[in-house]
């Protein structure tokens, strides 16, 4: 257990799954840290997983770094805690890691206590919520209605610090704790906050090393947290990082919303008149952060549904006749597809082009109103089958390639293919359909945790 | 010392986007120095009614807007113009929407 004056916890990277340096790894273990924390959770990549039941990352990926953290903790001893299986932290994913954990330890006979937390939330409990005016959306996000809470696939809450808090509490010593989605810093808060420290720091510092040594410069894997009563210390564990209180301070405006105003489970960490200060060259001091409790604890609930199916072509082009007048080829191949696929309900199906070289990454808000020399063109078709999608975008690839158009003289096709099939089936759509706060009585009812060992 | 229209990738040590959950994307300017940091502040170029332009967003529904001194910092964060990741994303990670500000162009001393 922690001293009453520090409390150490080593975070190996920033996503369990990407790999991180083991020899820096070890080194942070020479240090005596009280625990090691590791999130894998983001909604970063995209709404499929929550959508489809995929992972961020191969199984493979998760197998090797799971297996560097209970090598650790088969040593030392130290509880290890990772949250958000998986990328989106369902329960399946709750269980792909527990076995995970499982396998390795029967492969290499080793022993651990293991509590699992779930964070997929029922929905007719999101249904009665709604009802009772408790569930609000979070930022530019429709409100939610019953229609897209029967679409969604599955719907998780972010869990605060208790859940953890109560595994820990509840296990005699648990060895390993899995967790289903989770705000990312709860893990750390968690550790600090049962050893008693001030949880405004608690949670700082999880902001902070939720992501590995992303507050180094130049950015980096392993880092260590040292939390001690009134501030804490931060330093990466690659002899060739720093943290600088510039590269520290900054960091807490990366994908965040406000600079200074972090909106948690349970509260809003406010950090308006930290402190940061260098200790080394690499290691600086931070304090002054501020935690103000909410009115009421409300947890992100997060979902995503499917929408339909997807193809698309890829093709280039490169005659400037025909690029300096890409628009209007185009809008008379897509109404002459359109037409063609007449007995097609018009609003049950989509064609949507990127025309790389044109505005194909900033759409209408690409201020380059100029085409370049060439353009890869992509034509995405969304419909209800994949079958239909693939056949509304040959359609719309084959006239693209044969369109007749004013000035044209290179009368053979007007685009190069690069790959086969030329139209390239993309599966499942998906869809993130539920963004939104829900107020809630207990911060542990929610999250049932099974404990066992293995 | 003369006093040119300089743009702000040549001044400033940040200029970034990204997504701020699947429904908000927001953007970093950060500058090298304080000083750099208050001479652009000062020089009043960028503004709420700028972002809107350069982004065609009404100033109403920007979320974020703001010069933060901690961190010798501008913040801008913006509803997403679609949900992140569905039919038609172009920018999964919102990671390559910064470009229109590094064309902000500040009167700056020349080198």
């Amino acid at each position: 257990m922690a001293s009453n004056d520090e409390i150490r916890i080593l975070t190996p990277s920033g996503m369990l799954g990407y790999g991180f340096p083991v020899d820096h790894f070890k080194m942070g273990l020479a240090l005596k840290p009280h625990a090691i924390t590791i999130d894998s959770g983001s909604t970063d990549s995209g709404p499929q997983k929550l959508g489809l039941g995929e992972m961020t990352c191969s199984r493979e990926a998760y197998v090797k770094d799971i297996e560097v953290l209970l090598e650790a903790q088969h040593e030392t001893k130290i509880p290890v805690l990772i949250s958000s299986a998986g990328g989106d932290g369902t329960n399946l994913h709750v269980d792909a890691f527990r076995d995970i954990i499982a396998e390795i330890a029967n492969k290499r006979g080793w022993h651990f206590k293991l509590a699992s937390i779930y964070a997929d939330i029922d929905k007719a409990h999101i249904s009665r919520e709604l009802r009772a005016g408790r569930v609000e959306p979070l930022g530019p996000v429709p409100p939610l209605d019953q229609r897209e809470i029967d679409a969604a696939t599955v719907v998780v809450a972010q869990m605060g610090a208790e859940p953890f808090l109560k595994a820990l509490d509840e296990s005699e010593g648990v060895d390993v704790i899995v967790s289903g989605r989770a705000y990312d810093p709860s893990p750390t808060a968690a550790m600090a906050i049962r050893a008693g420290f001030d949880p405004a720091l608690a949670w700082h510092m999880g902001k902070i090393m939720e992501c590995g040594a992303l507050c180094a410069e130049p950015v980096g894997r392993n880092v260590m947290g040292y939390l001690r009563r009134d501030h804490f210390e931060i330093e990466p564990l690659n002899p060739a990082e720093r943290c600088t209180t510039a590269s520290v301070a900054a960091h807490t405006l990366y994908e965040k919303t406000h600079p200074f105003l972090l909106a948690g489970p349970g509260g809003t960490l406010d950090l308006s008149s930290c402190k940061y200060e260098q200790v080394t060259d690499r290691r600086v001091r931070v304090s002054g952060s501020r935690f103000e409790p909410a009115k009421h604890y409300t947890v992100k609930l997060e979902g995503a549904k499917t929408s339909g199916y997807r193809s698309i072509f890829i093709a280039g082009a490169r005659d400037p006749i025909f690029i300096a007048q890409i628009d209007k080829i185009l809008d008379g191949v897509l109404a002459g597809t359109r037409a063609y696929f007449a007995e097609v309900p018009e609003e049950s199906y989509r064609i949507i082009p990127h025309l790389y070289g044109k505005n194909g990454v900033m759409g209408d808000l690409e201020p380059v109103k100029t085409p370049a020399h060439e353009l890869c063109i992509i034509v995405e078709v969304a419909a209800t089958t994949q079958a239909l999608a693939t056949a509304i975008c040959g359609k719309a690839r084959t006239s693209l390639m044969h369109s007749p158009y004013p000035g044209r003289i290179a009368t053979a096709g007007n685009l190069a293919s690069p790959f086969t099939p030329l139209e390239i089936p993309l599966g499942q759509a998906c869809e993130f359909n539920v963004y939104h706060l829900m107020k809630i009585d207990s911060p542990t009812a929610l999250f049932p945790i099974k404990y066992e060992e293995i | 010392m003369a006093i040119v229209d300089t743009p702000l990738s040549a001044i400033a040590k940040v200029i970034r986007s990204k997504n701020a959950g699947p429904f908000e994307i927001t953007l970093d300017i950060v500058f090298k120095t304080k000083e750099d940091f208050e001479a652009v502040r000062k020089s009043g170029v960028i503004t709420k009614e700028l972002v809107s332009q350069l982004y065609n967003v009404p100033t109403q529904n920007i979320i974020t807007f703001g010069f933060f001194d901690l961190v010798n910092a501008v913040k801008i964060t913006l509803p997403r113009p679609r949900p992140q990741g569905g039919v038609g994303e172009t920018d999964m990670h919102a990671a390559q929407q910064h470009v229109p500000l590094q064309e902000i162009r500040v009167p700056w001393e020349a080198q």
